[in-house]
């Protein structure tokens, strides 16, 4: 049963295999509550999908329950479980028109035709396609095939809307666009969002919650900005965001720091995250915007030098590729703030950066 | 540059010129690679069909044989006897035509159209060596009085056109009387009015039969794993490496009255030894054969429509509320209509033809036109019925055809 009023979907040691050899889905424990965004990000192959997928009703756990407003829809079929969904291809009915799609929902409701007309024209409204009604799906361009989606997935006012990497067909400018409009479109209705993508620029955008999934397992789920500040193992660390990784083994372990001997030399402090006993192998990881070039003395326990390999302009800042602690790829961003260090390539400074800023992993890559 | 509101390409001539220029090359080289097909397809197709659809409107012998008559006749309004002329020239040409040995031919087209007038010109024509000089019409009429019969006149004269419709009558049961309305043919020689409805019950229903049967085996087609689909479609690609004669006479084995199902009813004990099925050379059997045998031609189009429906529409409907069934038949099904047009006009056209099944296995009542389309052509050599018999399939098959386009482009139009 659902823990508090607060939970909408809860998954219960859900496990799913296709062929009886693998699981796909390991023991799953997780909960969405009401009204938020929680997005299910990883790699394709990683599980988000096939969850979704039984969260729709498309695809019977292997074992476990999935509770929905407290009860179990294991054995509810898809169309009584007034889920909306929005597909990655869109799935509008290529033989109806826009406002057919959109009064499906509603008419397979019973519905009468005035309120149908009503809600239509108003969720027509919500994603700004006025007089778009009349027309047919291929009449329309990706985004606005993209709203009529959403819209259709909206019309019947469901508890819960899945939506399936909805933004993967667009070009980027549009996409970024359609993450805002969705994230608008969520705040405003309060519905609850379960979004499934593999892109973390995404997830992060839109999401109160993000659950990172590799291998069947959810690996992190929390806020965007823990997620990419504290990630909690070097496979998260390394999914979400750019990042330097050092590899080593742990020496000392003091409080909340450890320090750790690089494998080709040199000493470094870190935070002790997910660290063993002394003697174990780690991986660090470090934002690349977490490091100082030349910094003052004395101000980071962390000081390297290394050689710069290449440097890229990208506008907001400078992308600077370098030789650190025998890693050619050290990859450190200068912002473009005035008076920042102009660097050349092939010249030998000073990288320095705080020991909180490196978090000190699980060794597996 | 323009001139004139005209592109020029480079070198000054109109860039519309300068495309055809190049593309001329392209255009013969494609025409060069076509052409032996074109010839082929014309010489050996379009040529036989042509000179088929001319014999049915054609009928040149009395035209030909008694040229003068027939202008004579042109202006007899039909009342009466015909003038003193007609005879005089209808005298001379038995004449003639006796003596280069044509007249068995004109005395076999007569007597096709009314019975007697074969004896008649003979003896007419015999007699006639001895009778050198006129008035012929007593001379005539006094070797044998049909000749004072209006009817006989009115035969001769309704053939002297070179050209007739008789035939098409002829295939619908229909024959023009002496007065030249159009009138039933006598009941015992009624058989083309039934036989087109049952060519057509029978294709609808091999039709219907298809696309039932076909539906779902081209529904688990497209959706079952491509491992498994690809297997099944070889089986139902099997009978198109399999003769025709082979499957049709297989199912003659199964079905006849000692036949393999027959004798399976009876030893179970479903059918007693004296209750035995008729299932074959009846209309049961070309049913079933045809059937069997036409089914590829419904299952391959729908098959290839329905791979391109993802499965996301069905899982999208259901999503939004619909049951199972009502998302196939308000969903799936309307995405599938240009297959079923595809594969029940094809179907339709195909059985509408058939042959060589319902000849084998049709029996009496299991007997379509093409058959009797067949009959003519091998045995009563009565072409002019073969050709308007087939122009009028072929013009029923140009007519599905025109159908199905205009339908087809108006679902083009809606989806594209």
């Amino acid at each position: 049963m659902a823990d508090t009023v607060d939970t909408l979907v809860k998954f219960s040691k859900v496990q799913k295999s296709y062929d009886g050899e693998t699981l796909v889905i390991k023991n799953l424990d997780l909960d969405v509550m009401r009204g938020e965004f929680l997005t299910m990000l990883g790699p394709s192959g990683s599980g988000k999908t096939t969850c979704l997928m039984m969260l729709a009703g498309f695809e019977p756990a292997t074992h476990g329950e999935i509770y929905l407003d407290g009860k179990p829809i294991n054995d509810v079929p898809p169309h009584k479980r007034g889920i909306g969904m929005v597909f990655q291809n869109y799935a509008l009915f290529p033989h109806m028109t826009v406002a057919e799609n959109l009064s499906f929902p509603l008419q397979v409701r019973n519905l009468d035709s005035g309120e149908v007309a009503d809600r239509v024209k108003k969720v027509l409204g919500m994603v700004q396609l006025e007089g778009f009604g009349g027309r047919r799906p291929n009449q329309l361009s990706g985004g606005q095939q993209q709203r009529v989606a959403v819209a259709r997935a909206l019309v019947f006012d469901p508890l819960l809307v899945l939506m399936d990497e909805p933004l993967g067909a667009l070009d980027r400018q549009l996409r970024e666009q359609m993450q805002y409009e969705i994230k608008h479109i969520h705040e405003n209705l309060g519905v609850t969002v379960v979004y499934v993508t593999h892109d973390q620029g995404e997830a992060l955008t839109m999401s109160n919650r993000i659950a990172v999934f590799n291998e069947g397992v959810v690996q992190q789920l929390a806020s965007p900005d823990d997620l990419y500040e504290r990630p909690d193992n070097s496979f998260v660390a390394q999914f979400v965001g750019e990042n330097n990784r050092f590899s080593g083994k742990v020496t000392g372990l003091n409080g909340n720091s450890c320090t750790v001997e690089l494998d080709v030399g040199g000493e470094v402090h870190a935070l002790k995250v997910n660290v063993g006993e002394v003697g174990e192998k780690t991986q660090m990881s470090l934002r690349p915007e977490r490091v100082e070039v030349n910094p003052p003395h004395g101000k980071y326990q962390n000081v390297f030098e290394g050689v710069v390999k290449e440097l890229i302009y990208l506008g907001d800042h400078i992308r600077t590729r370098a030789s650190v602690c025998g890693q050619d790829d050290f990859v450190v961003k200068v912002p473009n703030s005035s008076g920042h260090v102009h660097l050349k390539e092939g010249e030998i400074v000073k990288f320095g950066w705080k020991m909180e800023d490196c978090r000190a992993l699980d060794a597996k890559k | 540059m323009t001139l004139k509101g005209q592109i020029l390409a480079a070198d000054g001539t109109p860039l519309k010129v300068k495309l055809a220029q190049t593309n001329r090359r392209r255009r013969l080289r494609a025409i060069w690679l076509v052409t032996p097909l074109l010839l082929f397809v014309g010489i050996t197709f379009l040529i036989p069909i042509a000179d088929m659809l001319f014999r049915s409107i054609d009928d040149p012998v009395v035209n030909r044989l008694l040229p003068e008559t027939s202008k004579q006749l042109e202006s007899w309004d039909g009342r009466g006897l015909p003038p003193e002329l007609a005879f005089d020239s209808l005298a001379s040409e038995l004449r003639a035509r006796r003596a280069d040995q044509s007249i068995g031919k004109l005395a076999s087209r007569l007597n096709f159209e009314k019975s007697g007038m074969r004896s008649l010109i003979t003896k007419s024509g015999r007699k006639l060596k001895k009778i050198k000089e006129g008035p012929f019409k007593e001379k005539l009429i006094k070797i044998d009085k049909k000749w004072k019969d209006r009817d006989t006149w009115v035969v001769i004269k309704r053939l002297s056109s070179p050209y007739t419709g008789v035939h098409y009558l002829a295939a619908i049961d229909r024959k023009l009387d002496s007065e030249g309305d159009i009138v039933f043919q006598p009941e015992h020689r009624q058989i083309y009015v039934l036989l087109w409805v049952r060519t057509l019950w029978i294709s609808v229903a091999v039709t219907v039969f298809c696309l039932l049967l076909g539906y779902p085996v081209s529904y688990l087609l497209a959706t079952l794993p491509l491992r498994i689909s690809n297997l099944l479609l070889i089986l139902v690609l099997l009978p198109f490496w399999t003769s025709l004669l082979v499957r049709t006479t297989s199912w003659i084995v199964l079905l006849q009255s000692h036949g393999v199902i027959n004798d399976l009813m009876v030893v179970l004990g479903i059918i007693g030894e004296e209750q035995r099925i008729r299932m074959i050379y009846n209309q049961t059997g070309t049913l079933i054969a045809m059937t069997q045998i036409l089914l590829p031609f419904m299952i391959l189009p729908l098959y290839s429509v329905m791979k391109t429906i993802p499965p996301s529409y069905m899982r999208a409907a259901q999503s939004l509320g619909a049951s199972p069934a009502w998302s196939f038949f308000k969903v799936y099904l309307p995405q599938t209509i240009p297959g079923i047009g595809a594969g029940s006009l094809l179907v339709f056209i195909l059985a509408i033809g058939y042959y060589i099944t319902p000849a084998l296995v049709g029996g009496q009542d299991g007997q379509l036109i093409s058959n009797f389309i067949a009959h003519h052509m091998k045995f009563s050599l009565n072409w002019g019925l073969a050709g308007a018999l087939g122009s009028i399939l072929l013009a029923s098959v140009l007519l599905l055809y025109w159908v199905y386009n205009k339908i087809v482009g108006i679902e083009n139009m809606k989806l594209g």
